[in-house]
This record gives C-alpha cells, structure tokens and sequence, in this order.
C-alpha cells in the first residue's frame, strides 16, 4: 500500500451525509458525546465568565495569530535561525510522504523498535502510526485517550479528547481485555492507574519519542506543549531523541505572547484555569532532557490557504475544540461523521482547504450557520463567514464542469435566479406555483410528498401549501382597490 | 541534510506566492508592535488576598497547602513528610540547609537517571514564581528547581513558595520567567480529562502534591 493509499483508508472515505446518516443510529456513542460535551460546555463556560477581559485576550489572540500569517515565512525562517542555534534541527517537510520519510529516517538511524508518542493530531494528519508499523517500528501513544484509540483499533473523534466518543465502562472493558487485568475497577482513577502502571516501564526504557507542538516561538526557536497527564513531560524528558512534528501555523512570534494563549487555550480546551502541564524548552539544554532534538515543520496544504483572504484565518486555530463541544451538528454525529482527523465546524472549514477542496467537499454544509462557534472561538475565527465562502467555492467549482453545469441542482438554482430577479416574471411563478400544487396539497393545508429532486425537502418535514392568494397578489388589489375609493 | 529535498525552499515560495510581497524586518517588527493588548496585565489584590486566591485554586486541584514562617520552613517540612509517612526526599542543587529538617534523608539528585529518580519517595523544590489567579507553579532549569526529570519522576513532589514570588495574573509572570531555559509550568498533580471529560487526579506525573507557602 502506498502511503496516500494508507491515509485514505483511514479518513475521507465517504461524504459527511452518508457517515452521518450510519453514527445518527449509534444511540450509545451519541449518549457518549452529548455527555462529555455538556460536560465540558458547563466547565468552559463557568471558567470564561470569570475572566472580565475575556473579550481583550482573544482579541489580542486574534491579532497576534493574524499577524503573524500574513508574515509566516519571516517568522518560520527566525524560528529556524533560534531553534538551531539552541542545538535543534530544523526539517522542512511538504506533504505528508515527506514527513514520515523524515521521521522514519530518524528513526532507523537510532535503531529504534519502539518509540513513544504523545498525543498529536499532526501525525494522525500524516499517517505516521502506519508509517512506523509498515516499517518494523512500533508507537506506543501514552496520552490515555490516545491509548484507548490505539489499543480499540478506533479512530479519534475529537482533536482535544479524541476518545471522547467511548464512555468509562467501554474503556474498563478494553483495558481488562488488552492489558489483561480481569479484575480492574471500574472507578476513572483505577483506570488512570491501569494507564499509569501499563507506560511507566516503557518510559524509562525507550529511548525516541514523537511529539506533536503547541505553540513553535520564534524568538527563542522554543516549543511549548499544554497537557495534563505528565505523558508528555515523560517523551519531552525521558528519551535521549525526540522529533516533534509540527504544523507552520502554529507559530508565534515572541515568548511573551504565550500570557495570551496560556489564559485562552487551557480554558477553552478543558475548561480548567490551567491544564496541570505546561513544558517550553529551546533545542537542547546540556543534563536536562533530550541529547537530540528534532523539529518536523509540515506545510501538507496550509500555504495556499494563505492566499484566501477570506479563509486566511482558519490557520489561526489553536486547536482547543471549544467549537466542536458547542455544535449542534457536531452533538449529533460526534466526530466520525466528519472522516477527518480535524472535526466539528473548525474541521469543516479546515479539512477541506487542506485538501485542495478535492475531499470533504460536503462538510462547509454540515453546519446549521448558528454561530455558537465563533462566539466560542478564542481566536476569533469566523467560522460561519467561512463556511459560507467555502460552499460558494464548492459551488462555482462545480459549476465549472460539464455534469455540474447540466445537472438538476444547478438548472434549478439558475432558474429561481431567473425568476427572483424579476416581478413580472415572480408573479407568473406563484400563479403558476399555486395551480400546479393543487394536486400535492393535503386537507390539513401541508404538502406532505413533492416528486423528483423536491422529494428531499418534504423527507422530513411537511410543506406549508401556496395560499390562494399571494402577499404581492393581496397588495396589488388593495392598492388599486384603494385608488378607486380616493379617486 | 534539513533540505535535501528542496522542502525548505518549496514551502517558504509558496507562502511567499500566496502572500504576495514581502515586508522589511522594520516593517513587521513595527506591525508587532501596534498589535492591541488591552488585557489584564497586573492583579490588583493585597497580598493576603492574593495568598488565599492562591491556596483555594491549588486546593480546588488537590494539592495540599501549608504555611511557614520564614524561620519555620524545616518544621513545616517534617510535619509534612512525617504525616505522609516518608523518610526523605531528593533534592535538586541548591536547596539551603535550613529548609531541611533533622531525622529526614535529603539526597542531591544531580545526575540522577529516572530509574534511580523512580525509586525516590519524592522530591523537593523551590520555584521560579507562582501564579494565583490559576494556582500554578512554573519551575526552571535553575538553583534549588533542577532538571524537568527531578518533579516529574517521584511520585510525590513538595514545593517551597515564597509569598513574594506569587503573582496574581499570567501576564505578571511572564516577567520573571527566562524565555530559553526548560521550563515546567505544574498547575496541581498530575490529572486527565480524557474519559467524559471529567478531570481524574493521578496518571503518569507525580500523583501527590504540596506547597508550602511561606509568608514574608
């Protein structure tokens, strides 16, 4: 299997309405994701209300994180500069073939079997677990949500707590069954010790470790990663190599910017004030951690989103996922429906551009455009605003080509076009409209059944018959009616 | 070997193309500059406000708190490991010896490798500053702080605070931090949020955690 062929196995395998309509019918994994959302809403919530100058600091989020794209090769090139200074190497990769090529290569060159990962959504974007296995490495995930995605063969759900879809008795179950332990408790801290007592040998003993980054700074070439169990403090420390691969647009220009980001992303991620870690390190530090040290900077899609003004802003994200626990949508399917690594309304706008707009050219539609997102975001992303910039992409797209041009959705919206844009032409349409349902309209006064593409609509809903007379039809006699008596 | 495949190159021109022209240095650093920080930058509690903010947010994460006296520290910190049952602590450089208490083990970790670090019954630090508004501790590679390895192998970790390093806001105390050096910022013991949502005390960093604060 090539390595383009690995990814598409694992995600954008089918259209967000068709993996939908499959996890809707999961009533358990629903119960799942409304609880922990709730759950985590209620946190969020109480822990942002608290701060008067909410508004200010993700306003000056916004601002540095806008600022800092519009000049990202400066600042790429000044992180290099500092991190290589500090005793790290720099590797530049492209596309996700290159990346894992880099990694791999790293790798053997250290002879490793195994290697330690902390959680990275970058390197599920890549496919690198794959990657390493093909190759004879095997990665063990010690973050404990990512631990139960790798020992459940599942996939994550949610970029923050990507097993948010599985609740505690699940996870018992395959705890007792992959690490063996008939008689484990079913109490969330016997779980967390299971974890604990499962990694702690493999930490002291392995000598790579994989990391995802938080925030790259560029004026001290550091990395930054907020976590909570203290897995990430052991791959950060422990191993004598650790590569952390990390996407460009997580970079920010200066150290003192982390007292912005450090008071939203903990808040908005976990609703905690602080997440129990927070580690900064520049490259190498001579008896303290790791003797060598990698940084993977991966493009895979995100400079031409650049060029879109409009769209620019989706590479602000921080990644705290405040905007999936707050979706409607997102509430429903959880995060599968989505088939990306990157889910919820910031995974609608963000999976496809990475890819060109050629995969999940259905998800800027999975979204009822209420908003909640935006107002969550503590970056500020408008994500409505995008999501809207995207469907019209998608449908100039489409309309571009031969069967897109020809086929019923277009010549429909061509002609409602045709006859919104002009009264006389209006009118016809609803004389013709209210002859033409008469054989649809039911006695209570509804349209329960429309033929052809129309069918859709009243799958789930009835329709409100034409009235005999229309506003403008009503207006019209009123007004010359009304004439007649002045005159 | 970093751009063996023109990757360097081929990402910094596409960046560059979809950017359009490229600023002068002068130019984006005075952009920086005009970025907009109207946030909350210093607290406005008294000090023995700012001490209670402090210990009721490391209490709200489990951590246990205590208060010394400047000339009672060693006392504190032998009720303290008494009352856990434990009869010493590694230490990193640089710990004064009257932080010390008689009848305790207190070995210098330096060099330590995490085997040997495993089989500590815990350790003892200072810190760099403390912050109240979100009950954190940030430590660096510094005296009486240590290597990243010393707070995070033990299972127990007690923390010395004076009152004058506790700051009220995030922003405060980024004024005291060195920018380059390794640094740990620990916001009580070690915790996941991974199952429901729900913050469980106690994976993979030390499980128990004490401050003490020491009024000045």
């Amino acid at each position: 299997m090539s390595e383009s062929e690995v990814q598409a196995t694992q995600w954008n395998r089918r259209e967000f309405p068709e993996a939908a309509k499959d996890l809707l019918q999961d009533s358990q994994t629903r119960k799942n994701v409304q609880h922990a959302t709730n759950v985590i809403q209620a946190k969020r919530k109480r822990v942002v209300d608290e701060l008067a100058d909410w508004e200010e600091l993700r306003e000056s989020g916004r601002q540095v994180k806008a600022h800092t794209l519009r000049h990202l090769d400066h600042y790429l090139m000044q992180f290099e500069e500092q991190c290589t200074r500090a005793g790290g190497h720099v590797h530049w990769a492209s596309d996700a073939a290159e990346a894992n090529r880099i990694i791999l290569g790293l790798v053997q060159k250290h002879e490793a079997k195994e290697v330690i990962k902390i959680k990275t959504m970058t390197s599920e974007e890549v496919g690198l677990n794959a990657q390493l296995e093909q190759n004879g490495v095997h990665p063990i995930e010690t973050d404990l949500a990512e631990l139960i995605i790798q020992l459940g063969k599942d996939r994550p759900s949610h970029f923050v707590a990507p097993a948010l879809h599985v609740n505690k008795q699940q996870v018992r179950a395959m705890f007792q069954r992959e690490m063996n332990l008939p008689d484990l408790g079913d109490k969330p801290e016997d779980l967390a010790t299971a974890a604990r007592n499962y990694l702690r040998e493999k930490y002291l003993r392995i000598k790579v470790a994989i990391s995802g980054g938080n925030f790259l700074i560029a004026d001290t070439g550091g990395v930054c990663i907020l976590e909570s169990e203290g897995n990430g403090r052991m791959c950060l420390t422990l191993p004598d190599v650790l590569i952390s691969i990390v996407g460009i647009e997580k970079i920010i220009p200066s150290f003192r910017d982390l007292e912005i980001f450090l008071q939203t992303l903990p808040r908005s991620a976990t609703g905690e004030r602080m997440n129990p870690y927070n580690s900064t390190w520049c490259g190498v530090h001579p008896g303290d951690g790791p003797k060598e040290f990698h940084v993977v900077l991966l493009d895979n899609g995100r400079s031409p989103i650049l060029a879109d003004k409009e769209a620019r802003q989706t590479l602000q994200c921080i990644r705290c996922a405040a905007c999936l626990n707050v979706c409607p949508v997102y509430h429903q399917t959880g995060g599968h429906a989505y088939e990306s690594v990157y889910a919820g309304p910031i995974g609608a706008i963000l999976t496809p551009q990475l890819n060109s707009m050629e995969a999940g050219r259905s998800l800027p539609y999975a979204s009822s455009l209420c908003g909640a997102c935006y107002e969550v975001c503590p970056v500020k992303i408008n994500i409505p605003e995008v999501l809207i910039h995207l469907r019209g992409k998608v449908v100039r797209e489409d309309q571009a080509t031969f069967a897109g041009k020809f086929s019923l959705w277009n010549i429909g919206m061509k002609t409602a076009a045709f006859l919104f844009e002009d009264a006389d032409r209006l009118a016809m349409a609803e004389r013709f409209g209210q002859i033409a349902q008469k054989p649809l309209v039911s006695k209570n006064g509804f349209i329960e059944w429309m033929p052809f593409m129309l069918s859709g609509w009243t799958q789930t809903r009835d329709l409100k018959a034409m009235p005999a007379q229309s506003f403008r039809q009503w207006w019209a006699e009123e007004h010359s009616a009304k004439k007649e008596t002045d005159a | 070997m970093p751009d063996s495949n023109g990757h360097r190159a081929a990402i910094l021109d596409s960046i560059r193309h979809a950017l359009g022209k490229r600023e002068s240095d002068e130019a984006i650093a005075a952009e920086y500059a005009t970025i907009t920080r109207s946030y909350t930058r210093t607290g406005s509690l008294d000090r023995e406000h700012l001490l209670d903010l402090f210990t009721d947010r490391l209490l709200e994460y489990d951590a246990g708190v205590y208060r010394a006296a400047p000339g009672s520290i060693r006392d504190v910190i032998a009720e303290i490991l008494t009352s856990r049952g434990k009869h010493g602590l590694a230490i990193p450089l640089g710990i004064p010896t009257e932080w010390l208490p008689a009848g305790f083990a207190f070995d210098v970790a330096e060099g330590w490798d995490a085997y040997r670090l495993d089989k500590a019954e815990g350790i003892l630090t200072g810190c760099a500053v403390a912050i109240a508004e979100t009950g954190s501790i940030v430590l660096q590679n510094a005296p009486q702080q240590g290597a990243r390895i010393l707070s995070l192998v033990p299972d127990y970790h007690l923390c010395v605070v004076f009152a004058d390093q506790i700051v009220e806001t995030v922003p405060e105390s980024f004024a005291r931090i060195q920018p380059t050096l390794p640094t740990t910022f620990i916001s009580g013991p070690s915790a996941t949020a991974d199952i429901e949502m729900t913050r469980i005390k106690g994976v993979h960093g030390p499980r128990f955690f004490d401050v003490v604060i020491v009024t000045v």
